[in-house]
Protein backbone atom coordinates (compact mmCIF):
# COMPACT_ATOMS: atom_id res chain seq x y z
CA UNK A 1 0.00 0.00 0.00
CA UNK A 2 1.73 3.13 -1.13
CA UNK A 3 0.27 6.58 -1.37
CA UNK A 4 -0.38 7.89 -4.88
CA UNK A 5 -2.26 11.13 -4.30
CA UNK A 6 -2.39 13.18 -1.11
CA UNK A 7 -4.74 16.14 -0.95
CA UNK A 8 -4.24 18.44 2.04
CA UNK A 9 -6.73 21.17 2.85
CA UNK A 10 -7.05 22.09 -0.82
CA UNK A 11 -9.39 24.76 -2.15
CA UNK A 12 -10.36 24.68 -5.82
CA UNK A 13 -12.02 27.20 -8.09
CA UNK A 14 -11.63 29.95 -10.63
CA UNK A 15 -10.39 33.53 -10.48
CA UNK A 16 -13.82 34.78 -9.46
CA UNK A 17 -14.45 32.40 -6.61
CA UNK A 18 -13.87 29.17 -4.77
CA UNK A 19 -15.96 26.21 -5.92
CA UNK A 20 -15.04 23.72 -3.24
CA UNK A 21 -12.69 23.78 -0.25
CA UNK A 22 -11.40 21.90 2.74
CA UNK A 23 -10.49 18.81 0.74
CA UNK A 24 -8.47 16.25 2.71
CA UNK A 25 -8.04 12.79 1.29
CA UNK A 26 -5.50 10.19 0.24
CA UNK A 27 -5.54 7.70 -2.59
CA UNK A 28 -3.40 4.60 -2.03
CA UNK A 29 -2.45 2.20 -4.77
CA UNK A 30 -5.22 -0.36 -5.22
CA UNK A 31 -7.92 1.91 -3.78
CA UNK A 32 -11.33 2.29 -5.36
CA UNK A 33 -12.44 5.82 -4.49
CA UNK A 34 -15.88 7.07 -5.37
CA UNK A 35 -16.48 10.83 -5.43
CA UNK A 36 -20.08 11.72 -4.68
CA UNK A 37 -21.78 15.10 -4.80
CA UNK A 38 -24.63 17.08 -6.26
CA UNK A 39 -24.33 18.94 -9.56
CA UNK A 40 -22.23 22.05 -9.07
CA UNK A 41 -20.54 20.70 -5.96
CA UNK A 42 -17.13 20.99 -7.58
CA UNK A 43 -16.66 17.45 -8.89
CA UNK A 44 -15.51 18.46 -12.35
CA UNK A 45 -13.17 21.09 -10.87
CA UNK A 46 -11.69 18.38 -8.65
CA UNK A 47 -11.15 16.16 -11.69
CA UNK A 48 -9.25 18.94 -13.46
CA UNK A 49 -7.11 19.44 -10.36
CA UNK A 50 -6.32 15.72 -10.06
CA UNK A 51 -5.32 15.62 -13.73
CA UNK A 52 -3.01 18.55 -13.14
CA UNK A 53 -4.92 20.81 -15.53
CA UNK A 54 -6.02 23.37 -12.95
CA UNK A 55 -3.80 24.24 -9.99
CA UNK A 56 -5.47 24.52 -6.59
CA UNK A 57 -6.06 27.99 -5.10
CA UNK A 58 -4.66 27.04 -1.72
CA UNK A 59 -3.61 23.91 0.13
CA UNK A 60 -1.72 21.05 -1.42
CA UNK A 61 -2.26 18.25 -3.91
CA UNK A 62 0.68 15.89 -4.07
CA UNK A 63 1.37 13.01 -6.42
CA UNK A 64 3.73 10.62 -4.62
CA UNK A 65 6.18 7.84 -5.26
CA UNK A 66 7.15 8.67 -8.83
CA UNK A 67 3.47 8.97 -9.63
CA UNK A 68 2.36 12.08 -11.52
CA UNK A 69 -0.83 13.54 -12.96
CA UNK A 70 0.25 12.11 -16.33
CA UNK A 71 -0.02 8.57 -14.93
CA UNK A 72 -3.78 8.84 -14.60
CA UNK A 73 -5.83 7.25 -17.35
CA UNK A 74 -8.83 9.48 -17.88
CA UNK A 75 -12.28 8.50 -19.09
CA UNK A 76 -14.12 11.78 -19.75
CA UNK A 77 -17.83 12.18 -20.31
CA UNK A 78 -18.91 11.64 -23.89
CA UNK A 79 -19.29 14.74 -26.04
CA UNK A 80 -21.84 15.33 -28.83
CA UNK A 81 -18.94 15.48 -31.32
CA UNK A 82 -18.12 11.83 -30.71
CA UNK A 83 -21.59 10.55 -31.49
CA UNK A 84 -21.19 10.95 -35.25
CA UNK A 85 -17.41 10.75 -35.44
CA UNK A 86 -16.00 8.49 -38.15
CA UNK A 87 -13.27 6.57 -36.34
CA UNK A 88 -12.46 2.89 -36.03
CA UNK A 89 -12.10 1.32 -32.59
CA UNK A 90 -8.43 0.73 -33.32
CA UNK A 91 -7.82 4.40 -34.07
CA UNK A 92 -9.49 5.49 -30.84
CA UNK A 93 -7.61 3.01 -28.66
CA UNK A 94 -4.28 3.83 -30.34
CA UNK A 95 -4.76 7.51 -29.61
CA UNK A 96 -4.33 6.64 -25.94
CA UNK A 97 -0.70 5.79 -26.68
CA UNK A 98 0.11 9.31 -27.88
CA UNK A 99 1.37 10.42 -24.50
CA UNK A 100 4.08 7.75 -24.65
CA UNK A 101 5.42 9.01 -27.97
CA UNK A 102 6.55 12.54 -27.20
CA UNK A 103 7.30 14.34 -30.42
CA UNK A 104 7.61 11.19 -32.50
CA UNK A 105 4.81 11.51 -35.04
CA UNK A 106 3.82 7.91 -35.85
CA UNK A 107 2.77 4.79 -33.93
CA UNK A 108 5.54 2.22 -33.53
CA UNK A 109 5.26 -1.53 -33.03
CA UNK A 110 5.29 -1.15 -29.24
CA UNK A 111 2.27 1.15 -29.26
CA UNK A 112 0.38 -1.09 -31.68
CA UNK A 113 1.05 -4.10 -29.46
CA UNK A 114 -0.05 -2.22 -26.34
CA UNK A 115 -3.30 -1.22 -28.06
CA UNK A 116 -3.92 -4.78 -29.20
CA UNK A 117 -3.21 -6.29 -25.77
CA UNK A 118 -5.46 -3.76 -24.05
CA UNK A 119 -8.30 -4.49 -26.46
CA UNK A 120 -7.87 -8.18 -25.71
CA UNK A 121 -7.87 -7.50 -21.96
CA UNK A 122 -11.21 -5.67 -22.22
CA UNK A 123 -12.74 -8.19 -24.64
CA UNK A 124 -13.19 -5.79 -27.54
CA UNK A 125 -10.63 -7.23 -29.97
CA UNK A 126 -13.41 -8.41 -32.29
CA UNK A 127 -14.57 -4.79 -32.64
CA UNK A 128 -11.13 -3.56 -33.74
CA UNK A 129 -12.19 -2.46 -37.22
CA UNK A 130 -15.74 -1.46 -36.35
CA UNK A 131 -16.84 2.15 -36.49
CA UNK A 132 -16.97 3.81 -33.08
CA UNK A 133 -20.28 5.62 -33.70
CA UNK A 134 -22.06 2.36 -34.58
CA UNK A 135 -21.26 0.65 -31.27
CA UNK A 136 -23.65 0.39 -28.35
CA UNK A 137 -23.15 2.76 -25.41
CA UNK A 138 -21.55 0.01 -23.31
CA UNK A 139 -19.15 -0.96 -26.06
CA UNK A 140 -18.18 2.69 -26.57
CA UNK A 141 -17.30 3.00 -22.89
CA UNK A 142 -15.15 -0.13 -23.14
CA UNK A 143 -13.30 1.41 -26.07
CA UNK A 144 -12.69 4.62 -24.13
CA UNK A 145 -11.59 2.54 -21.13
CA UNK A 146 -9.09 0.74 -23.35
CA UNK A 147 -7.80 4.10 -24.57
CA UNK A 148 -7.40 5.32 -20.99
CA UNK A 149 -5.51 2.14 -20.06
CA UNK A 150 -3.15 2.65 -23.00
CA UNK A 151 -2.34 6.09 -21.64
CA UNK A 152 -1.77 4.96 -18.06
CA UNK A 153 -1.85 1.59 -16.44
CA UNK A 154 -1.72 2.42 -12.71
CA UNK A 155 -4.73 4.61 -12.07
CA UNK A 156 -8.02 5.29 -13.84
CA UNK A 157 -10.17 8.37 -13.36
CA UNK A 158 -13.73 7.84 -14.60
CA UNK A 159 -16.15 10.74 -14.93
CA UNK A 160 -19.73 9.47 -14.56
CA UNK A 161 -19.05 6.48 -16.81
CA UNK A 162 -22.52 4.89 -16.68
CA UNK A 163 -24.49 7.96 -17.80
CA UNK A 164 -26.82 6.98 -20.64
CA UNK A 165 -26.20 3.24 -20.39
CA UNK A 166 -29.01 0.72 -19.93
CA UNK A 167 -29.04 -1.14 -16.56
CA UNK A 168 -27.46 -4.29 -18.00
CA UNK A 169 -24.59 -2.36 -19.58
CA UNK A 170 -24.14 -0.39 -16.34
CA UNK A 171 -23.67 -3.59 -14.33
CA UNK A 172 -21.24 -4.94 -16.94
CA UNK A 173 -19.17 -1.76 -16.80
CA UNK A 174 -19.09 -1.77 -12.98
CA UNK A 175 -17.99 -5.41 -12.96
CA UNK A 176 -15.29 -4.66 -15.50
CA UNK A 177 -13.98 -1.73 -13.49
CA UNK A 178 -14.04 -3.87 -10.32
CA UNK A 179 -12.03 -6.53 -12.16
CA UNK A 180 -9.46 -3.96 -13.24
CA UNK A 181 -9.29 -2.72 -9.65
CA UNK A 182 -8.61 -6.26 -8.39
CA UNK A 183 -5.74 -6.54 -10.85
CA UNK A 184 -4.09 -3.65 -8.99
CA UNK A 185 -5.22 -0.53 -10.81
CA UNK A 186 -6.39 2.29 -8.56
CA UNK A 187 -9.80 3.66 -9.48
CA UNK A 188 -11.27 7.10 -8.90
CA UNK A 189 -14.86 7.33 -10.05
CA UNK A 190 -17.11 10.36 -10.07
CA UNK A 191 -20.68 9.17 -9.80
CA UNK A 192 -24.32 9.95 -9.12
CA UNK A 193 -25.16 6.32 -8.60
CA UNK A 194 -24.81 5.92 -4.83
CA UNK A 195 -26.10 2.34 -4.71
CA UNK A 196 -23.28 1.12 -6.95
CA UNK A 197 -20.79 3.45 -5.29
CA UNK A 198 -21.26 1.85 -1.87
CA UNK A 199 -21.37 -1.61 -3.43
CA UNK A 200 -18.07 -1.41 -5.33
CA UNK A 201 -15.92 1.37 -3.85
CA UNK A 202 -13.49 0.89 -1.00
CA UNK A 203 -13.50 4.59 -0.11
CA UNK A 204 -16.00 7.41 -0.48
CA UNK A 205 -15.36 11.13 -0.84
CA UNK A 206 -18.53 13.19 -0.55
CA UNK A 207 -18.26 16.87 -1.44
CA UNK A 208 -20.65 19.78 -1.62
CA UNK A 209 -18.91 23.17 -1.72
CA UNK A 210 -16.77 21.67 1.04
CA UNK A 211 -15.79 18.17 2.03
CA UNK A 212 -18.61 16.33 3.84
CA UNK A 213 -17.02 12.92 4.22
CA UNK A 214 -13.92 10.97 3.40
CA UNK A 215 -13.21 7.45 4.56
CA UNK A 216 -13.95 3.78 4.15
CA UNK A 217 -17.25 2.84 2.56
CA UNK A 218 -18.39 0.91 5.67
CA UNK A 219 -17.84 4.03 7.80
CA UNK A 220 -19.72 6.14 5.26
CA UNK A 221 -22.80 3.92 5.57
CA UNK A 222 -22.90 4.63 9.32
CA UNK A 223 -22.07 8.33 9.12
CA UNK A 224 -24.87 10.93 9.40
CA UNK A 225 -24.12 12.39 5.94
CA UNK A 226 -24.06 8.97 4.35
CA UNK A 227 -27.31 7.87 6.01
CA UNK A 228 -29.03 11.07 4.94
CA UNK A 229 -27.81 10.85 1.35
CA UNK A 230 -28.73 7.20 0.93
CA UNK A 231 -32.16 7.82 2.41
CA UNK A 232 -32.76 10.79 0.11
CA UNK A 233 -31.66 8.78 -2.87
CA UNK A 234 -33.99 5.94 -1.89
CA UNK A 235 -36.96 8.28 -1.62
CA UNK A 236 -36.26 9.82 -4.99
CA UNK A 237 -36.36 6.44 -6.63
CA UNK A 238 -39.57 5.17 -5.11
CA UNK B 1 -14.60 13.33 -78.34
CA UNK B 2 -11.39 13.93 -80.24
CA UNK B 3 -12.61 17.47 -80.73
CA UNK B 4 -12.88 17.90 -76.97
CA UNK B 5 -9.39 16.53 -76.46
CA UNK B 6 -7.90 18.82 -79.06
CA UNK B 7 -9.68 21.79 -77.44
CA UNK B 8 -8.17 20.83 -74.11
CA UNK B 9 -4.75 20.36 -75.68
CA UNK B 10 -5.04 23.79 -77.22
CA UNK B 11 -5.88 25.38 -73.86
CA UNK B 12 -3.26 23.48 -71.89
CA UNK B 13 -0.55 24.70 -74.26
CA UNK B 14 -0.94 28.04 -72.46
CA UNK B 15 1.10 28.25 -69.27
CA UNK B 16 -1.59 30.17 -67.38
CA UNK B 17 -4.05 27.33 -67.85
CA UNK B 18 -1.49 24.84 -66.58
CA UNK B 19 -0.78 27.10 -63.58
CA UNK B 20 -4.48 27.29 -62.85
CA UNK B 21 -4.70 23.51 -62.88
CA UNK B 22 -1.71 23.01 -60.56
CA UNK B 23 -2.87 25.65 -58.08
CA UNK B 24 -6.42 24.32 -58.23
CA UNK B 25 -5.43 20.76 -57.42
CA UNK B 26 -3.05 21.74 -54.61
CA UNK B 27 -5.55 24.06 -52.95
CA UNK B 28 -8.29 21.46 -53.24
CA UNK B 29 -6.04 18.85 -51.62
CA UNK B 30 -5.06 21.04 -48.65
CA UNK B 31 -8.57 22.35 -48.10
CA UNK B 32 -10.06 18.87 -48.00
CA UNK B 33 -7.47 17.52 -45.54
CA UNK B 34 -8.18 20.27 -43.08
CA UNK B 35 -11.87 20.16 -43.85
CA UNK B 36 -12.27 16.79 -42.15
CA UNK B 37 -11.02 18.20 -38.85
CA UNK B 38 -12.92 21.46 -39.19
CA UNK B 39 -16.23 19.73 -39.91
CA UNK B 40 -15.78 17.26 -37.05
CA UNK B 41 -14.75 19.93 -34.58
CA UNK B 42 -17.80 21.99 -35.61
CA UNK B 43 -15.45 24.68 -36.89
CA UNK B 44 -16.91 24.87 -40.42
CA UNK B 45 -18.16 28.38 -39.67
CA UNK B 46 -14.62 29.61 -38.97
CA UNK B 47 -13.70 28.85 -42.57
CA UNK B 48 -16.68 30.83 -43.74
CA UNK B 49 -15.97 33.78 -41.45
CA UNK B 50 -12.30 33.89 -42.41
CA UNK B 51 -13.05 33.97 -46.11
CA UNK B 52 -15.04 37.16 -45.61
CA UNK B 53 -12.26 38.68 -43.57
CA UNK B 54 -9.88 37.84 -46.39
CA UNK B 55 -12.19 39.66 -48.80
CA UNK B 56 -12.15 42.77 -46.62
CA UNK B 57 -8.37 42.57 -46.30
CA UNK B 58 -8.02 42.26 -50.05
CA UNK B 59 -10.12 45.38 -50.60
CA UNK B 60 -8.00 47.26 -48.09
CA UNK B 61 -4.82 46.02 -49.76
CA UNK B 62 -6.08 47.17 -53.15
CA UNK B 63 -6.65 50.67 -51.77
CA UNK B 64 -3.10 50.98 -50.51
CA UNK B 65 -1.90 50.19 -54.01
CA UNK B 66 0.68 47.65 -52.91
CA UNK B 67 1.50 45.26 -55.73
CA UNK B 68 2.01 42.26 -53.47
CA UNK B 69 -1.33 42.18 -51.70
CA UNK B 70 -0.45 39.00 -49.78
CA UNK B 71 1.61 41.11 -47.37
CA UNK B 72 -1.62 42.56 -46.01
CA UNK B 73 -4.13 39.77 -46.64
CA UNK B 74 -2.17 36.94 -45.04
CA UNK B 75 -1.38 38.52 -41.63
CA UNK B 76 -4.88 40.02 -41.27
CA UNK B 77 -6.56 36.70 -41.98
CA UNK B 78 -4.24 34.70 -39.73
CA UNK B 79 -4.77 37.20 -36.93
CA UNK B 80 -8.54 36.95 -37.35
CA UNK B 81 -8.27 33.16 -37.20
CA UNK B 82 -6.56 33.42 -33.83
CA UNK B 83 -9.12 35.93 -32.56
CA UNK B 84 -12.09 33.91 -33.80
CA UNK B 85 -10.81 30.85 -32.00
CA UNK B 86 -10.46 32.81 -28.77
CA UNK B 87 -13.92 34.34 -29.01
CA UNK B 88 -15.39 30.92 -29.74
CA UNK B 89 -14.87 29.92 -26.12
CA UNK B 90 -15.82 32.28 -23.36
CA UNK B 91 -16.94 35.75 -24.25
CA UNK B 92 -20.16 37.68 -23.94
CA UNK B 93 -20.98 37.34 -27.62
CA UNK B 94 -21.23 33.64 -28.43
CA UNK B 95 -19.03 32.01 -31.06
CA UNK B 96 -21.42 31.76 -33.97
CA UNK B 97 -22.83 35.25 -33.44
CA UNK B 98 -19.37 36.82 -33.30
CA UNK B 99 -18.36 35.03 -36.51
CA UNK B 100 -21.48 36.30 -38.27
CA UNK B 101 -20.74 39.79 -37.00
CA UNK B 102 -17.13 39.75 -38.13
CA UNK B 103 -17.87 38.31 -41.56
CA UNK B 104 -20.61 40.77 -42.52
CA UNK B 105 -18.57 43.70 -41.20
CA UNK B 106 -15.56 42.62 -43.25
CA UNK B 107 -17.75 42.24 -46.34
CA UNK B 108 -19.36 45.66 -45.84
CA UNK B 109 -16.11 47.50 -45.17
CA UNK B 110 -14.45 45.76 -48.10
CA UNK B 111 -17.26 46.80 -50.42
CA UNK B 112 -17.22 50.40 -49.15
CA UNK B 113 -13.46 50.62 -49.67
CA UNK B 114 -13.77 49.25 -53.18
CA UNK B 115 -16.40 51.87 -54.01
CA UNK B 116 -14.74 54.87 -52.36
CA UNK B 117 -11.30 54.12 -53.79
CA UNK B 118 -12.00 52.39 -57.09
CA UNK B 119 -8.94 50.63 -58.52
CA UNK B 120 -10.43 50.18 -61.95
CA UNK B 121 -13.44 51.69 -63.73
CA UNK B 122 -15.52 48.55 -63.43
CA UNK B 123 -16.20 48.17 -59.72
CA UNK B 124 -18.87 45.50 -59.95
CA UNK B 125 -16.55 43.29 -61.99
CA UNK B 126 -13.85 43.70 -59.33
CA UNK B 127 -16.24 42.83 -56.53
CA UNK B 128 -17.72 39.93 -58.42
CA UNK B 129 -14.22 38.69 -59.22
CA UNK B 130 -13.07 38.64 -55.63
CA UNK B 131 -16.30 37.11 -54.35
CA UNK B 132 -16.66 34.40 -56.97
CA UNK B 133 -13.11 34.16 -58.29
CA UNK B 134 -14.33 34.60 -61.85
CA UNK B 135 -11.19 35.17 -63.86
CA UNK B 136 -8.37 35.76 -61.40
CA UNK B 137 -7.19 32.15 -61.51
CA UNK B 138 -6.23 32.65 -65.15
CA UNK B 139 -4.08 35.65 -64.25
CA UNK B 140 -1.69 33.67 -62.04
CA UNK B 141 2.01 34.25 -62.57
CA UNK B 142 4.67 31.65 -61.93
CA UNK B 143 5.50 33.44 -58.66
CA UNK B 144 1.97 32.84 -57.41
CA UNK B 145 2.23 29.21 -58.35
CA UNK B 146 5.47 28.87 -56.40
CA UNK B 147 3.93 30.54 -53.36
CA UNK B 148 0.98 28.20 -53.56
CA UNK B 149 3.31 25.24 -54.00
CA UNK B 150 5.36 26.10 -50.90
CA UNK B 151 2.29 26.81 -48.78
CA UNK B 152 0.69 23.52 -49.84
CA UNK B 153 3.89 21.65 -49.00
CA UNK B 154 3.90 23.22 -45.53
CA UNK B 155 0.26 22.27 -44.98
CA UNK B 156 0.88 18.69 -46.14
CA UNK B 157 3.94 18.27 -43.91
CA UNK B 158 2.06 19.77 -40.94
CA UNK B 159 -0.82 17.41 -41.52
CA UNK B 160 1.29 14.26 -41.91
CA UNK B 161 3.52 14.93 -38.91
CA UNK B 162 0.69 15.80 -36.57
CA UNK B 163 -1.94 13.49 -38.05
CA UNK B 164 -2.29 11.32 -34.93
CA UNK B 165 -2.35 14.27 -32.58
CA UNK B 166 -4.88 16.09 -34.74
CA UNK B 167 -7.04 12.97 -34.55
CA UNK B 168 -6.80 12.87 -30.77
CA UNK B 169 -7.54 16.58 -30.34
CA UNK B 170 -10.47 16.37 -32.76
CA UNK B 171 -11.97 13.24 -31.23
CA UNK B 172 -11.66 14.14 -27.57
CA UNK B 173 -10.17 17.39 -26.38
CA UNK B 174 -10.50 16.72 -22.66
CA UNK B 175 -8.77 13.36 -22.95
CA UNK B 176 -5.90 14.69 -25.01
CA UNK B 177 -5.43 17.54 -22.55
CA UNK B 178 -5.29 15.02 -19.72
CA UNK B 179 -2.60 13.00 -21.49
CA UNK B 180 -0.44 16.08 -21.86
CA UNK B 181 -1.17 17.10 -25.44
CA UNK B 182 -1.34 20.86 -25.73
CA UNK B 183 -4.71 20.94 -27.44
CA UNK B 184 -4.96 24.74 -27.37
CA UNK B 185 -1.75 24.91 -29.38
CA UNK B 186 -3.08 22.41 -31.91
CA UNK B 187 -6.37 24.30 -32.21
CA UNK B 188 -4.36 27.44 -32.83
CA UNK B 189 -2.23 25.75 -35.49
CA UNK B 190 -5.33 24.35 -37.18
CA UNK B 191 -6.87 27.83 -37.28
CA UNK B 192 -3.69 29.40 -38.67
CA UNK B 193 -3.32 26.74 -41.36
CA UNK B 194 -7.00 27.21 -42.24
CA UNK B 195 -6.39 30.92 -42.69
CA UNK B 196 -3.41 30.24 -44.96
CA UNK B 197 -5.43 27.84 -47.11
CA UNK B 198 -8.30 30.29 -47.39
CA UNK B 199 -6.05 33.09 -48.56
CA UNK B 200 -4.50 30.85 -51.21
CA UNK B 201 -7.86 29.44 -52.24
CA UNK B 202 -9.31 32.90 -52.65
CA UNK B 203 -7.56 33.21 -55.99
CA UNK B 204 -9.18 30.03 -57.15
CA UNK B 205 -12.81 30.05 -56.13
CA UNK B 206 -13.30 33.51 -54.64
CA UNK B 207 -14.07 34.25 -51.04
CA UNK B 208 -17.76 33.30 -51.05
CA UNK B 209 -17.18 29.78 -52.31
CA UNK B 210 -14.15 28.70 -50.27
CA UNK B 211 -16.22 27.05 -47.54
CA UNK B 212 -17.52 24.64 -50.14
CA UNK B 213 -13.98 23.50 -50.92
CA UNK B 214 -13.37 22.88 -47.22
CA UNK B 215 -16.58 21.18 -46.11
CA UNK B 216 -18.00 19.35 -49.14
CA UNK B 217 -15.32 16.66 -49.63
CA UNK B 218 -15.29 15.87 -45.89
CA UNK B 219 -19.08 15.62 -45.74
CA UNK B 220 -19.20 13.41 -48.84
CA UNK B 221 -16.49 11.08 -47.51
CA UNK B 222 -18.20 10.81 -44.12
CA UNK B 223 -21.34 9.49 -45.80
CA UNK B 224 -19.58 6.31 -46.84
CA UNK B 225 -16.43 5.78 -44.80
CA UNK B 226 -16.14 4.85 -41.18
CA UNK B 227 -12.59 5.38 -40.01
CA UNK B 228 -10.77 8.68 -39.69
CA UNK B 229 -8.02 7.57 -42.05
CA UNK B 230 -10.35 6.39 -44.81
CA UNK B 231 -12.45 9.55 -44.50
CA UNK B 232 -9.36 11.73 -44.79
CA UNK B 233 -7.99 9.87 -47.81
CA UNK B 234 -11.37 9.73 -49.53
CA UNK B 235 -11.99 13.45 -48.93
CA UNK B 236 -8.62 14.29 -50.49
CA UNK B 237 -9.38 12.17 -53.55
CA UNK B 238 -12.90 13.57 -54.00
CA UNK B 239 -11.61 17.10 -53.66
CA UNK B 240 -8.78 16.70 -56.17
CA UNK B 241 -10.98 14.91 -58.70
CA UNK B 242 -13.75 17.51 -58.40
CA UNK B 243 -11.30 20.38 -58.73
CA UNK B 244 -9.71 18.84 -61.81
CA UNK B 245 -13.08 18.05 -63.34
CA UNK B 246 -14.39 21.50 -62.49
CA UNK B 247 -11.47 23.27 -64.12
CA UNK B 248 -11.68 21.15 -67.29
CA UNK B 249 -15.46 21.57 -67.54
CA UNK B 250 -15.18 25.32 -67.02
CA UNK B 251 -12.75 25.49 -69.95
CA UNK B 252 -14.93 23.38 -72.23
CA UNK B 253 -18.23 25.02 -71.30
CA UNK B 254 -16.80 28.53 -70.65
CA UNK B 255 -18.35 28.62 -67.17
CA UNK B 256 -16.81 30.40 -64.14
CA UNK B 257 -14.03 28.23 -62.67
CA UNK B 258 -14.86 28.51 -58.96
CA UNK B 259 -18.57 27.97 -59.32
CA UNK B 260 -18.01 24.94 -61.57
CA UNK B 261 -15.68 23.32 -59.02
CA UNK B 262 -18.23 23.87 -56.27
CA UNK B 263 -20.98 22.43 -58.49
CA UNK B 264 -18.80 19.35 -59.06
CA UNK B 265 -18.33 19.03 -55.27
CA UNK B 266 -22.07 19.27 -54.78
CA UNK B 267 -22.63 16.58 -57.41
CA UNK B 268 -20.13 14.31 -55.64
CA UNK B 269 -21.91 14.90 -52.34
CA UNK B 270 -25.27 13.97 -53.85
CA UNK B 271 -23.82 10.82 -55.40
CA UNK B 272 -22.23 9.74 -52.09
CA UNK B 273 -25.42 10.50 -50.18
CA UNK B 274 -27.37 8.42 -52.68
CA UNK B 275 -25.00 5.49 -52.33
CA UNK B 276 -25.08 5.62 -48.53
CA UNK B 277 -28.90 5.70 -48.52
CA UNK B 278 -29.02 2.68 -50.83
CA UNK B 279 -26.47 0.83 -48.66
CA UNK B 280 -28.42 1.62 -45.50
CA UNK B 281 -31.61 0.12 -46.95
CA UNK B 282 -29.99 -3.21 -47.75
Amino acid sequence: MSEQIICKNAALGYEDGIVTEGLNFTVNSGDYLCILGENGSGKSTLIKALLGLKPQISGEIKWCGGFSAKDIGYLPQQTPVQRDFPASVREVVLSGCLSKMGFFPFYRAAEKKLAKDTMKQLGIESLENKCYRELSGGQQQRVLLARALCAASRMLLLDEPVTGLDPHAQTELYELVAKLNKSGISIIMVSHDIASAVKYASHILHISKKQLFFGKTSDYLNSPVGKKYIEGWGNENE
Amino acid sequence: MSELISTLQYYFSYPFVRYAMIVGLLVALCASLLGVTLVLKRFSFIGDGLSHVAFGAMAAAAVTGITDRMIIIMPVTVLSAVLLLRTGKNTKIKGDASIAMISVSALAIGYILMNVFPVSSNISADVCGSLFGSTSILNLKSGDVWLCFIMSAIVLIFFTLFYNKIFSVTFDESFSKATGINSDLYNLMIAVVTAVIIVIAMNLVGSLLISALIIFPALSAMRLFKSFKSVTICAAIISVVCAGLGIILSILLSTPVGATIVAADLAAFLVFSGISTVCARK
